[in-house]
């Protein structure tokens, strides 16, 4: 009994010290008055007391963040670019994942390797290699320029296309790794049957491999949009000084400007704007776990 | 097996091209002579030899290896038994927060947990430093680590333990010498996940960090924010390759393992 407890218990303190505490107090300071004092908080809460939490409870972040249009453009542009992007994954993925699942059995192995790969090689790293390439002197126009496509390099790196190309690249593979493995189990008689009832290949393509490989579809959506609206690192260095996405405006908020409490309540409201489709995936997820056997 | 379709086989090869050029440009231009990183001016490892001389990274890259050793154990015990409570434990009060809590960091924007814990350490008057770093990856990488031990834990035949129980072990000795060595590939690979993370990590490595205790992330971060510089692109090639090593021989270990374990299942099938 003693060891069950202890079991429970050391991850259960770790986790609530180092997880739910630390979030209680971001919301915490989210209600507070920006001081110019180090800490920059004063806290107008005091623990235990209620009835005085209430009414002091300090909306004025929240206010002001509804009221500054820097803050509503970037929530709209972070929502814009990670659905766009996703959408961009999704079209590059799914043929991979489809030729991975079509591809010899000896092969499949390597494949997936390959693609799983570059998730363990470092992020930051991946996202700077695409520096290089995008620039004005970059490969990529030196290329284009040399295949006579374009006569003068195209401004890539420091925008939004940039940013696109950014995400599209690093989160590939969470979209490919689930497509491919509702792929991978589907029934191969299932497509020669629909062939067979007078389907052609691209009809039978629409009406029964997408429809199989729903689940993988959905879970890789889900992979790819969750951290591609918090992203910071992609938009950091790859965008411009007009791209706008939520990750990089809280960065700068704590960072550059020192403004505490407006950093948490933009933490609070891009978790707000989380919850939806984090619950969705969960939903997701478990159906798909109780549909096995 | 069918054979490949034209239009698979052009998938496969654009897509793998897509992943792979990037990285593939970044390692040829490591080993550019020129300061200029995207004109090519000949051979040379000279950035190689000027990376080992500059003592800054070489200091961020030992306090990132300190720190990806000790956050990645510490995650490594404490992934392991919260994995052990999800699938073991049965019902006790407050389940439903802790399977929360444990899965909630897989889906947190690095932007929230870098600024909470800051704002935890701050709070308590905690100095930032390799331990807040070791803290703040230990807590997120735990979770990956739960979930890789705990898929494994869902399969394991739990008759093995209860003979275990059965011929006089102690509960303690049943976990070390029957459970450990079975769920043992998932723990050194929850490891491995909690090592590479912890290496990778930017976001929440610049709000834990100190002055004085910069990783190599960090370094690099503001390295690359003025633009792209040969160096760089030389330590970036290190890292992809001791990465990739590693990955292939992990996984070549994992395949043999399956393969020693087949082999001697069908001798004993043989034997009985």
């Amino acid at each position: 009994m003693m060891r069950r407890f202890f079991l429970i218990a050391v991850p259960y303190a770790w986790l609530l010290a180092l997880f739910l505490v630390p979030f209680i107090i971001v919301l915490k300071i989210s209600l507070s008055d920006t001081a110019l004092a180090i800490p920059p908080y004063v806290p107008t809460v005091e623990w235990g007391q209620v009835r005085e939490f209430l009414s002091q409870l300090d909306f004025e972040n929240f206010v002001w963040l509804t009221q500054d249009d820097l803050y509503w453009k970037a929530y709209l542009s972070s929502v814009q670019i990670a659905l766009l992007s996703t959408l961009m994954t999704l079209a590059i993925g799914y043929p991979v994942a489809y030729a991975m699942a079509r591809a010899p059995e000896e092969w499949r192995a390597t494949l997936m390797m390959l693609v799983i790969l570059p998730f363990w090689t470092s992020f930051l790293i991946r996202v700077y290699a695409w520096m290089g390439i995008l620039s004005n002197e970059g490969f990529l126009n030196q290329f284009l320029m040399w295949t006579g496509i374009i006569s003068a390099p195209l401004t890539i790196l420091n925008t939004n296309a940039a940013v696109y190309i950014g995400i599209v690249y690093a989160y590939l593979p969470f979209m490919i790794l689930p497509i491919y493995a509702t792929l991978d189990r589907m029934d191969a008689s299932l497509i020669e049957a629909a062939e067979d009832l007078g389907c052609s290949r691209v009809s039978a393509f629409w009406l029964v491999t997408v429809p199989l490989s729903r689940n993988g579809i959905i879970a890789g959506c889900f992979l790819v949009f969750i951290p591609a609206l918090g992203e910071f690192v992609i938009p950091s260095l790859l965008g411009g000084s007009r791209t706008l996405m939520i990750g990089k405006v809280l960065w700068e908020e704590f960072f550059n400007n020192r403004d505490w409490p407006v950093a948490s309540a933009v933490a609070v409201i891009l978790l707000l704007i989380l919850i939806i489709p984090i619950v969705l995936f969960q939903r997701n997820q478990q159906k798909q776990a109780e549909a096995e056997p | 097996m069918m054979r490949l379709s034209w239009f698979n086989i052009v998938s496969l090869t654009l897509g793998f091209a897509f992943l792979y050029l990037p990285i593939l440009i970044l390692v040829i231009f490591s080993f550019n002579e020129s300061k200029l990183v995207t004109v090519w001016a000949g051979f040379s490892t000279r950035w190689y030899g000027e990376l080992l001389q500059n003592e800054a990274f070489l200091n961020a890259a030992w306090v990132t290896l300190k720190v990806a050793v000790f956050s990645s154990t510490l995650a490594t015990v404490l992934g392991t038994m919260a994995a052990y409570v999800i699938v073991r434990a049965g019902r006790f009060p407050g389940r439903t927060l802790f399977s929360g809590m444990i899965y909630a960091p897989l889906v947190m924007p690095e932007v929230i947990t870098g600024l909470s814990l800051l704002l935890l350490f701050i709070g308590i008057g905690l100095d930032r430093g390799v331990l807040t770093i070791v803290l703040a990856h230990t807590t997120f990488s735990m979770c990956y680590v739960s979930v890789v031990v705990s898929s494994r834990l869902v399969t394991f035949d739990r008759s093995l333990e209860e003979a275990a129980l059965d011929l006089g072990c102690s509960p303690f000795e049943a976990f070390r010498l029957v459970t450990l060595p079975i769920i043992a590939p998932a723990v050194i690979a929850g490891w491995l996940l909690a090592f590479t993370l912890s290496l990778d990590d930017l976001v929440i490595a610049s709000f834990t960090a100190g002055p004085s205790s910069t990783t190599l992330p960090i370094k690099i971060f503001s390295a690359v924010r003025l633009g792209v510089s040969p160096e760089i692109n030389a330590l970036s090639s290190i890292l992809i390759a001791i990465v990739t090593v590693g990955v292939i021989t992990a996984s070549l270990v994992t395949k043999r393992n399956a393969l020693r374990q087949k082999h001697e299942e069908q001798a004993a099938a043989r034997a009985q």
